[in-house]
């Protein structure tokens, strides 16, 4: 793959694994045997099998019809929004609990923004029966209240996260310290492809399902493998990277990550990391990174709360730096009226941050009969409260 | 040759070394602490520098950092407080701070500025040992600066002889994996951890970090290691009223 990882660790300049010693242990235990676990035929046996009779997967590669009349293209949604859970982390989740397993772990962490993540980490967890701990900043857990509800239902302990933006960042600071303190027992299940290698390329592995399927599916409904577009939102990156995977060396195939512009790029108040980002090192990886001049990582925002963060994974770093991928942001106000149409058009109410690629549709000249296809990467349950207060329900 | 390896080439045992942020409690106050810390008798100190996310620290560092960024602390302006350093304090200092900030103002840069006002050695904890060896390290050497690692009980007996190699003042043991402000553990794993060092034979001296609150666990650190390192339990004494003048007394209760 051209665009892949290499045994450094490194995308280009991109990713590495900084950082202290007292992670070492684990990082290096993972660096040199998740390949060897991910490529055994029992783990893969396993995997299948749960994302086939627990998650539902494969998830369906919907014709939306009148999404293509309005944008003159066919539009098809991949449906990670009916996933076990309601979104494509629970993918990584599962991967990475069986990883966990095979490496005898007796103990699980999670940070989690929108709660989608700790949400499918509580559920795999139960599933398997171990105990876990998510951290979530503490505005997090006010918007995304009913998320902690369902974390808690599922035997979860929800840590809120106290320090700095109150975010995803100092949930997973937070969690990096829950890992340094326990480092032989607890296993922790990031939730994007962001941190140290090899989770960026672990993570991308996990979620290259969804681009695996959409090929298939794309023969079966258009007698051709090849797109001319693939669209998603990027937080951390993970769907977008699951999206983009198999996508990635068909350099025909264009591919576009839609990042969080919050009120706008210029306002102060955006999380669009390609824009605003200069190169630096956060949660263990040299990657873009939201800075002041003096390198402090500066406080994203956006409305929504998976793609509120002030990276993004290494790789997309390199996509971005080469131009394999074009990076662009939408407005919280775009967002949510791109949330309402896709409803009202389309009768599926999607997560906010999926609503980020969906208002990119608006800005596209596509041609006709182009091939268009949209992670569809949660479904909007989560954010219910924060559409009804927008639109005055 | 730096003040570093002056201070081990003279002095192996008991050695006390002290850690504060820069800019907490006052962005001004960083000279004064440091040359109240040598009248009352520390060997070296480690002059940490703030960072917005600094994941290998517990609460108290974590609220200095924060408050010393709001304070205006930065690179340059540390530098800037430390341009007469070497007229007030002559023991080793050693900067420690997280890798993102030093790349920003320009790793080369930072050795260069570094070794300009009179500093010894840099500690990073989220520099990796191949990032250090393949881009850095010649910054170092250059500027004759020592760059210090840490060690934990996870740490393998490979990576040990590898951190000694790299190393030229001394090692900075952890008594077990944790961020700081967490009160030194000592079981009989620590005395197995301690006696594997020890065998091992390594060649630059051996300091315990992290966790070393009063005079028991100094005591304790000593028997271990040539000295120890203090860090939250000084930071907590700078958060107190008139902390200028019990300096002196904290140091004495540490190592009477
Ligand atoms: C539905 C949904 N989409 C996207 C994201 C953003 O994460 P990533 O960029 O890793 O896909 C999240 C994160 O919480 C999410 O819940």
């Amino acid at each position: 793959m051209n665009y892949g990882v290499n045994e450094l660790g490194y995308y280009g300049d991109f990713g590495g694994a900084y950082i202290p010693e007292m992670l070492y242990p684990n990082v290096e235990e993972l660096r040199t045997k998740y390949l060897s676990i991910i490529n055994d035929a029992d783990f893969k046996a396993e995997f299948d099998q749960l994302l086939r009779d627990y998650v539902g997967r494969p998830s369906p590669l919907y014709h939306a019809k009148r999404y293509s009349e309005r944008y003159g293209a066919n539009i098809f949604f991949k449906r990670e929004d009916l996933n076990h859970t309601g979104s494509h982390k629970i993918n990584n989740a599962i991967g990475q609990i069986l990883l966990a397993m095979r490496l005898g772990k007796k103990r699980i962490i999670a940070e989690t923004g929108a709660g989608q993540h700790g949400v499918a980490t509580a559920t795999v967890c139960a599933l398997k029966g171990i105990e876990c701990v998510v951290y979530m900043g503490e505005i997090d857990m006010e918007r995304q209240a009913p998320n902690v509800s369902r974390m808690k239902m599922l035997g979860a302990k929800v840590v809120p996260a106290t320090s700095g933006s109150k975010t995803l960042k100092d949930a997973t600071n937070e969690a990096l310290r829950d890992w340094i303190g326990n480092p032989v027992d607890t296993h922790y299940i990031i939730g994007s492809v962001v941190g140290p290698y090899p989770y960026p390329d672990m993570v991308a592995r996990f979620q290259s399902i969804i681009s695996f399927e959409t090929k298939k599916q794309l023969l079966e409904k258009t007698g051709k493998e090849l797109p001319e577009y693939v669209m998603a939102c990027v937080g951390g990156g993970s769907n977008a990277m699951g999206m983009f995977y198999h996508f990635l060396d068909d350099e025909n195939v264009k591919l576009v990550a839609v990042e969080a512009a919050g009120k706008g790029v210029e306002s102060g108040l955006s999380a669009a990391t390609t824009f605003l980002g200069r190169e630096g090192v956060l949660h263990g990886s040299r990657t873009l990174l939201m800075q002041t001049d003096d390198g402090q990582v500066v406080e994203p925002y956006s409305i929504s709360a998976g793609l509120d963060y002030p990276g993004i994974g290494p790789q997309h770093a390199y996509l971005y730096k080469v131009n394999r991928a074009q990076y662009v942001s939408i407005t919280d106000d775009e967002a949510l009226q791109a949330g309402l149409l896709c409803s009202q058009l389309e009768g599926i109410i999607p997560a906010i941050e999926t609503a980020h690629a969906l208002a990119q549709l608006e800005k596209m000249k596509f041609k006709p009969g182009d091939n268009v296809v949209i992670c569809i990467s949660g479904r909007g349950d989560k954010d219910l409260d924060t559409y009804i207060k927008y639109f005055n329900f | 040759m730096n003040r570093l390896n002056q201070l081990f080439n003279t002095k192996k045992d008991n050695l006390l070394s002290i850690y504060f942020t820069a800019g907490y409690p006052q962005l001004n106050t960083t000279l004064d602490i440091a040359e109240a810390l040598e009248k009352a008798g520390v060997d070296f100190l480690e002059i940490g520098f703030p960072y917005s996310d600094p994941v290998a620290d517990g609460p108290a560092i974590q609220h200095s950092s924060q408050t010393a960024l709001e304070n205006g602390m930065t690179l340059n302006v540390l530098f800037e407080q430390l341009k007469d350093l070497r007229k007030h304090v002559s023991i080793p200092i050693m900067l420690m701070g997280y890798v993102n900030p030093i790349v920003q103002y320009g790793v080369e840069r930072f050795c260069k500025k570094a070794a300009e006002v009179g500093v010894d050695g840099i500690i990073v904890p989220d520099l990796p040992i191949y990032e250090y060896e393949k881009l850095y390290s010649g910054f170092f050497k250059d500027n004759n600066l020592s760059n210090i690692f840490m060690v934990t009980p996870q740490t393998s007996e490979e990576r040990i002889c590898k951190i000694d190699e790299l190393s030229n003042s001394f090692i900075y043991l952890l008594s077990s994996s944790t961020i700081t402000g967490i009160n030194l553990q000592l079981s009989n794993s620590i005395e197995d951890y301690y006696k594997r060092i020890k065998a091992m034979q390594l060649k630059n001296p051996t300091i315990f970090g992290f966790g070393i609150t009063n005079n028991e666990s100094f005591k304790k650190a000593c028997e271990y290691a040539n000295g120890a390192i203090v860090g939250t339990a000084f930071v907590k004494l700078l958060g107190t009223e008139n902390y200028l003048e019990k300096i002196q007394g904290f140091v004495k209760s540490i190592r009477p």
